[in-house]
């Protein structure tokens, strides 16, 4: 696939430029120009709401297509916690694990396993003190973007350990080089995604969190694979053994999954974007203080709830919340406090590089011009009707009105003030009517 | 070139609380004032705007943005404040158990809105209501 900032993009085809999607954009990300909604780069988080929204299904996330892992000799899939949530509870985890192997993988790793590192890991970095507090979950791609775009000044707070994904892809790396059978551009590993915010991660070059050791050649959407993996579950040979994660780990697919591994009451876990956001805001301005450690996650019920999986995300938590209530195993085989203090201390769960602030940019680079246009936008806000009703293509009157500003809109591309321009025009269309003009002959009057 | 704008909060409503603050920040970001100066407006803010709606009659948060720097005004009609040396201290608030269960009234507002400007200034005259200026500089 070609690399892209956004997995999240149009089908013109479908879309009928309704604005549904304008007015439910987290970010004020989305404008309909010639009938059609277009994304903006530099706003966009990945989110996936818009996908959720929109009536026509015009919006949908670019994934990979099941069959791009025929380019590689030995195909490993990653796969989520989230996709046992898919499945009633009658089928074993062993049983999905060995329909997802059977559509063609060499292997198959749970993606808790890496979370079951990076969950016991979050003690020690919470204690590292080097973060303001609270710390900030790095879990959910979508959050983090949010808080890039909207909430510049918490950057800082973010937690730079690794997702489950990243540091799971790469240990799978490590043991294949050890191995040494393969070389490492033979091996093809493909994440099977819930939603639009990892694809961006798997496929964006410019995610901090990755380097080559943790490459991920793929995202397959849960709902491209589900049909097929639904006809193999139960028709399938089942690989003993397969499964080997814990219950805490596979939690992490539901909101607070991650929280509970610091086993510290001053936590708070947010889902829902619009939750985070009014918690975020809370943060910002210095309000909760008491609470240390902050995860946020997008979508509703956590990742259950991705834009890309099949079943309703308050059924999947309730699948999932079952099955980890009766999950046996306390501890992963081969994994001692020794081997995730080993990880840790190693450097390959850390991201290296700061995460910064993706502040949209000023109205000007210079101080005196932004509060010229500043006061022309307040102006321009007072002339319209303040009720966001999204006709113009813009999210509401106030984006209205800093799009004519710097010179992407009209005045007129408000359905109100043109309304009230034919007005004022049809009353001088009929007192020019009146007019005799002098070498007119007189118009017949009607009596 | 200055800008200026004047934000109205009503006693009692916890409705709109954090909007004027919220509105603050939106336009200086886009005024492009660094994200450390926003933090700190944003909480003197609202600390200020809580204030306003829990102990004041009701009042105005003004703000006024110039090229060196902004300023951040907190003005109510009353009822005024007795003892302005006791009311900066951390923690001292005359706030009911009401309010307090609603999770304010923590008695850190004034002295939260000294700690974050860089320069804050309270006059207050009872029967006539309270004025704080803070100065925030933008470098």
């Amino acid at each position: 696939m070609e690399k892209l900032l956004h997995s999240v993009y149009l089908d013109e085809e479908k879309c009928l430029g309704c604005t549904t999607c304008l007015r439910n954009c987290p970010t004020g990300a989305i404008r309909v120009r010639g009938g059609k909604a277009i994304i903006s780069e530099s706003k966009c988080i990945d989110c996936g709401e818009c996908i959720r929204i929109c009536p026509h299904h015009a919006k949908l996330a670019k994934t990979d297509p099941l069959e791009t892992k025929k380019n590689f000799k030995y195909k490993v899939a990653l796969v989520p916690p989230t996709i046992i949530g898919q499945f009633k509870p009658k089928y074993t985890i062993n049983q999905i694990l060995s329909a997802v192997k059977a559509l063609g993988f060499d292997e198959v790793v749970e993606v808790a396993y890496g979370a079951e590192i990076v969950g016991q890991a979050l003690k020690y970095e919470y204690h590292a003190r080097k973060y303001p507090r609270p710390l900030i979950s790095s879990a959910c791609p979508a959050v983090v973007k949010l808080i890039q775009v909207r909430f510049p000044e918490l950057t800082d707070n973010i937690c730079r350990l690794k997702s489950p994904m990243a540091l799971t892809a790469r240990l799978v790396r490590k043991r294949l080089r050890e191995e040494g059978e393969y070389k490492n551009s033979d091996i093809g590993i493909f994440f099977i995604t819930p939603c639009a915010a990892k694809t961006t991660m798997v496929n964006n070059p410019t995610a901090s969190e990755y380097d080559k050791y943790d490459q991920i050649d793929g995202a397959i959407a849960i709902k491209d694979v589900y049909s097929d993996l639904a006809d193999l579950i139960g028709n399938c040979p089942v690989q003993a053994g397969i499964h080997n994660t814990t219950a805490d780990s596979c939690a992490w697919a539901l909101s607070g999954g991650e929280s509970d591994y610091l086993k510290n009451k001053n936590v708070l876990y947010v889902d829902g974007i619009q939750n985070v956001i009014n918690v975020l805001e809370k943060i910002e301005c210095g309000k909760l203080e008491t609470i240390k450690f902050f995860e946020g996650l997008a979508c509703i019920g956590g990742c259950v709830g991705g834009c890309l999986t099949v079943e309703n995300n308050y059924v999947a938590k309730m699948y999932l919340k079952y099955r980890v209530k009766r999950m046996k195993q306390n501890s992963i085989v081969h994994m001692s406090d020794e081997y995730v203090k080993s990880i840790y201390n190693s450097g390959m769960m850390h991201i290296k590089e700061r995460i910064l602030p993706r502040s949209p940019e000023p109205l000007d680079q210079d101080i005196n011009k932004a509060i010229e246009k500043m006061k022309q936008i307040e102006i321009l806000e007072e002339k319209l009707p303040s009720l966001d009703c999204g006709s113009c293509g813009a999210p509401g009157c106030r984006a209205l009105a800093e799009d004519i500003v710097a010179g992407k809109a009209k005045e007129i591309d408000c359905v109100f003030i043109l309304k009230e321009r034919i007005r004022d025009l049809s009353i001088l269309t009929n007192d020019l009517l009146q007019v005799e003009h002098p070498t007119e002959k007189p118009l017949s009057k009607k009596e | 070139m200055r800008y200026k704008l004047i934000l109205d909060v009503k006693r009692g409503d916890f409705d709109a609380a954090g909007e004027a603050s919220r509105k603050i920040k939106d336009i200086l970001q886009q005024l492009g004032v660094s994200s450390k100066v926003i933090r700190k407006v944003s909480i003197a803010g609202y600390e200020g705007e809580m204030n306003l709606a829990i102990h004041s009659l009701g009042g105005k948060i003004i703000l006024e943005v110039g090229e060196e720097e902004l300023s951040l005004t907190i003005k109510d009609i009353g009822p005024g404040i007795d003892n302005l040396d006791l009311a900066m201290t951390a923690g001292w608030s005359t706030a009911d158990d009401k309010v307090r269960q609603m999770g304010f009234g923590a008695g850190m507002g004034l002295f939260n809105m000294n700690k974050h400007a860089d320069n804050f200034l309270i006059t207050s005259k009872i029967g006539a209501g309270t004025k704080i200026v803070m100065k925030f500089s933008l470098e």
